[in-house]
Order: structure tokens, then C-alpha cells, then sequence
């Protein structure tokens, strides 16, 4: 688990969960919500690059296909095998098992750009801001 | 014209909107741009109609063929256009409604499966315009799959899927082409083995534009070493004698459908065939569609995996195509059912025989040899004593179509004719041709 509270936020619904350089990436509980049964995720290759707030992941519910945007901006490490071929992780444990990708951070001062636990909570309140 | 509505029709709908006239609504419409005169001849009766479109259609000359190139006459059973031209099949666009379109979309179904079994591969798309579209497709996904920007095409590509490659992909210029040569009928192995590096894809037609077989084991080794996509275009109507793209590890394999059942009609509507391994499934173009189970449990048909599709996914859905060849694509669905593996394995069987008796007899004329000496199908380049064509335009006289000159495509081929024998050609046919080619050469 990578515990809400620990997280930093986009506007868009990442979380990124920062450790040594790294940061494990995955959507929101709010967003999992939104988007409702997801059905496929297309992940980053290992080295690609991300880049803060772009695009770097796909995904796709029965209905509507949803950009994943990267929370940091660096070039992947990992991507979650185990999501691609199970996307309901990510409805069923967006913080756990339904992570997307670990980005190994190019400029970890780009967190400061991200909302913390608490905004997040205060930003989701007002509808009219996603 | 005929129009259903009566004057009174007309009256109440001018009422319910609340015009007095039809002169009224046309009112914001400026006087300048309604006086247009359509300069028409008066209308016909249906009788004088029908003879006129009889007079026309005797302006069609009927020539005895042997040109392919793309394009191919086959013999179309009578089955084929019975069961096609039901109404129940004549249906103007694709069906989005699973609940009042379940026999065109199990129709559509079956057709995914034919091409699945036909190509040995595993997905099938619901079909696209034709031939060089679903190459330009094919292609695409393989820049998207790979996100490498280089494409690998043989010389011996048909010229008019290389210009409709670049009626796609010029405005990209990040997109390259790289040509590999084909001066022996089939792709350099040595050219192909450098070209292929960092590519995306690299293209293999099957038979290729000299109507030439491939070595596609090497092809696919190469673009697998090199790692890219291995894309195949094949003629469907070789596969009961030619090996199916998924044998060779193609990862695209396309083909224009036309062969299968279709008329010439002078270019269309033609049939594109698309299909992939599973694990580019999400990358086909265009509409797929599913089986699956109603709320009761019972079988049923649905367009699926549309996420993948403009309508969804906007400037990132993996094609702007969102369409099919409803009607061709049955017609070929068809074709294959009433043939089925045997009858399209004779049907593959009496192509090579034509195109080889042909073949054989045209290159003991004096002056004529065939030009490479690798496999091929069901069409091969004859080199011929003189230019290919004025030749070509001497047999026209005779009612013959003797083939393709292909001077355009290569001036160094100045000499050379592109001949396809189908199975609709006869022993007597093939030496009419080859009486014709006797006497004008020596002319």
C-alpha cells in the first residue's frame, strides 16, 4: 500500500508515493470512481521518458479511454505487469496492487508542484474545478 | 423526381412550422444564389431510361483480360450474388444497434473468423475501404505499437499502395520510407538487412508486384532481428497454395479483398483485410465486432472494443477510420463458405496452372522470356522484344488486354509487361494472347 495520506496529487488524479528517487505512480480513488469499470491499461516501456502533467499511460473503461498523465517527470523504471493483464486492480486498489508505473525522478522537486493529502481532499470537494 | 409527399403532405408541414408558403421558407436564402438553372436534359420515361443506360453500357469494350496488378477476374458463382443482394443485407452504413442489426453483425463476425482462419491470424477487424488503405493502417499501428518512425517497403510494391503511404504519412515528416530493391523479382536480402535497422516495420507483399513469391521465412528473420514489425500483403486468393502470413510470424498481415467473390467495377467498392496477433489487438483500426450474452443468457453480436475507436478516444484513437465494407465483406464471408478449404486450395491450384501454362508458352515465343525466374502465383513479368507499351496497345486492337506495361513504374522495365492468367482463363485463351503477342512483335 502506498497510503493516500504519504501521496502527493495532480490535478488529474495521480498520486506519485516518493522514495529514494523513485516515485510509484497510479490514479486516485476518486478517479478509479469516475472512470468505473476499467478494462485496459496501456503502460509506459521501461526508459521511457515522462514528463510532468503528459500524457504517459492509457486508460480505458468500457465507455471512455482516460489519459494517465505522469505526477513526475523522469523516465520509468518499473511498469505493474501484474495490472496489464488484470486492469481491475486499479478499481479494486488504486493506492495497492493497481499501481501503473515507478518513475525514477529527474527533478524530485517537482513534488512541490503537487497537492498534498489534504488539498487533494479539499480539491475533489469542489465540483466544478474537474 | 419522385417525392412520397402529397400537397396536403406539404401544407401541414409548412403549418406546424408556421409558414404560410414554401416560397416563405425559403425566404432568408438570397434571391442571387436560388436562380440557379441545372442546364439538364428533360427528363426520360423508365423505358427510354433503361435504353439509354443499354446504349452506354455497349460502349464497354469487352476484352479479353490479363491484366491483375491489384485487381483480379475471377469466376463469381451465381451463389455469391443471389445471397449478397438480399435486402435484409443492403444496408446503407454500419450497424451500431445490436438490438436491430443482429444478422449483418453476426454477418460481420463470421467475416472476422474467415480472414482469422484464411491469414492464421488471431483478430480480425470488421474490414476497411481496400487493400492499400489496410497497408497505410497496418503501417500506422506498427509506428504507434513500436514508436520507431522508419518504414521498410520492397520496390516490387504495388504503386498505388506506395501513393496512398504517402497521401497518409507525407504531411508526417517525421516518418521515413526506406525502398528495398527487388532487380532479381524479390527483395535484396543484403539491402533488407540494413534497411531493416531501427525500423518499425518492414512491409512484405506476398506475392509481390512482379507477382513474385517471397522467401517470407528471411523477410520475417530479418524484421524479427532487427525488431521490428514484420507487416504482410497478400492476395487471399493464393492462400489454399501460398503459406498464410500468421505461418511466417507475420504481426499485421492485409490484403485486398477484391479477389474473393467482388467484381472489378472498374477500381470498386473493394474490400481492405486487416488482421493481427492478439497482442496488437488494441491497436486494430476501425470497428471490430464481439460475441457475447444478452441480459437472457442467449448469444449474441455487438461492436466491441470501442475504446480504441475516434469516437471515444478523439485525436487519439488509434485510427480515424470508423467504417467498413459491410456488403463486400459478406460477399467475401460468402465466397470462402461456398468454396471452403478444399475449393479454395483448387481454386489457388487452377491459378498457378493458368498462369504458368501461360507463362510457358509466352516465353518460347522468339523474343520473349519471362523476366525472373523466382515462384510465383498467378501473374509474372514477361520482357518483351520491344516496348511493353505499344505491344500492349497493339493487342488492343485485337480485344486483348495483354497485361501491365510497366515503363511507369521503373523506365528500366520499359520492355516489360506484368501478364495474370486466372482461373478464368482457358487453354484456348492463353493462346489467343499468345498468337496475338506473335504477330504484333513481328509487326
Amino acid at each position: 500500500m502506498y497510503k493516500p495520506e504519504n501521496c502527493k496529487y495532480t490535478k488529474t488524479h495521480e498520486w506519485a508515493f516518493a522514495e529514494g528517487g523513485v516515485a510509484v505512480a497510479g490514479i486516485t480513488d476518486f478517479a478509479q470512481h469516475e472512470i468505473s469499470d476499467i478494462v485496459f491499461v496501456e503502460l509506459p516501456k521501461i526508459g521511457a521518458k515522462t514528463e510532468q502533467n503528459k500524457r504517459c499511460a492509457v486508460i480505458e473503461s468500457v465507455k471512455a479511454a482516460s489519459d494517465f498523465n505522469a505526477p513526475v517527470s523522469g523516465e520509468v523504471a518499473a511498469a505493474n505487469d501484474a495490472l496489464s493483464a488484470n486492469p481491475a486492480l486499479a478499481n479494486q486498489s488504486p493506492h495497492g496492487d493497481g499501481w501503473f508505473c515507478k518513475i525514477k525522478m529527474s527533478n524530485p522537486g517537482e513534488l512541490d508542484n503537487l497537492m498534498d493529502y489534504a488539498a487533494y481532499q479539499e480539491f475533489i470537494k469542489q465540483p466544478a474545478q474537474h | 423526381m419522385y417525392t412520397p409527399h402529397t400537397d396536403r403532405d406539404r401544407e401541414e408541414m409548412l403549418k406546424a412550422i408556421g409558414v404560410s408558403s414554401f416560397e416563405e421558407l425559403l425566404r432568408q436564402i438570397p434571391q442571387e444564389l436560388r436562380k440557379s438553372k441545372f442546364n439538364l436534359p428533360p427528363a426520360l420515361t423508365e423505358p427510354e431510361l433503361a435504353a439509354h443506360a443499354a446504349e452506354l453500357a455497349a460502349k464497354n469494350s469487352r476484352l479479353l483480360n490479363f491484366a491483375g496488378g491489384g485487381a483480379y477476374e475471377h469466376y463469381i458463382p451465381a451463389a455469391v450474388r443471389a445471397l449478397v443482394s438480399r435486402g435484409e443485407f443492403v444496408t446503407a452504413y454500419t450497424p451500431y444497434q445490436a438490438e436491430a442489426s443482429q444478422g449483418t453483425l453476426q454477418a460481420i463476425y463470421e467475416y472476422q473468423s474467415t480472414v482469422c482462419a484464411l491469414f492464421e491470424m488471431d483478430a480480425s477487424n470488421a474490414s476497411l475501404y481496400d487493400g492499400a488503405t489496410a497497408l497505410a493502417e497496418a503501417v500506422n499501428a506498427a509506428l504507434r505499437i513500436t514508436g520507431k518512425t522508419k518504414v521498410v517497403l520492397p520496390q516490387a510494391l504495388n504503386p498505388q499502395y506506395k501513393r496512398t503511404l504517402q497521401t497518409y504519412f507525407a504531411p508526417n515528416s517525421a516518418v521515413s520510407f526506406a525502398e528495398v530493391s527487388c532487380k532479381t523479382g524479390v527483395q535484396d536480402v543484403a539491402a533488407l538487412e540494413t534497411a531493416a535497422q531501427d525500423a518499425a516495420c518492414v512491409v512484405l507483399a506476398n506475392p509481390n508486384y512482379f507477382g513474385c513469391l517471397e522467401d517470407a521465412d528471411e523477410v520475417a528473420r530479418i524484421a524479427k532481428a532487427a525488431g521490428a514489425l514484420l507487416v504482410a500483403a497478400v492476395n487471399p486468393a493464393s492462400l489454399g497454395a501460398v503459406r498464410a502470413p500468421g505461418g511466417y510470424n507475420a504481426d499485421i498481415a492485409v490484403a485486398e479483398g477484391q479477389p474473393l467473390g467482388l467484381a472489378l467495377g472498374y477500381g470498386g467498392p473493394y474490400l481492405g483485410m486487416f488482421a493481427c496477433k492478439k497482442e496488437h489487438l488494441r491497436h486494430i483500426p476501425g470497428r471490430i465486432c464481439g460475441i457475447t450474452k444478452d441480459l437472457d443468457g442467449k448469444r449474441a453480436f455487438v461492436l466491441t472494443l470501442q475504446a480504441r475507436e475516434q469516437h471515444i478516444r478523439r485525436e487519439k484513437a488509434a485510427s480515424n477510420i470508423c467504417s467498413n465494407e459491410a456488403l463486400c465483406a459478406l460477399t467475401a464471408t460468402v465466397y470462402c463458405a461456398l468454396l471452403g478449404p478444399a475449393g479454395m486450395r483448387e481454386l489457388a491450384e487452377l491459378n498457378l496452372e493458368a498462369a504458368h501454362s501461360a507463362a510457358d508458352k509466352i516465353a518460347a515465343l522468339k523474343g520473349f522470356k519471362i523476366k525472373f525466374g523466382k515462384p510465383y502465383f498467378n501473374e509474372f513479368v514477361v520482357e518483351c522484344p520491344g516496348d511493353a507499351a505499344k505491344l500492349r496497345d497493339a493487342l488492343l486492337q485485337d480485344g486483348i488486354l495483354a497485361g501491365i506495361p510497366l515503363g511507369d513504374m521503373d523506365p528500366s522495365l520499359k520492355n516489360c509487361l506484368l501478364v495474370c492468367a486466372t482461373e478464368t482463363r482457358t487453354p484456348a485463351d492463353i493462346d489467343a494472347l499468345v498468337a496475338a503477342l506473335r504477330k504484333h512483335a513481328n509487326a
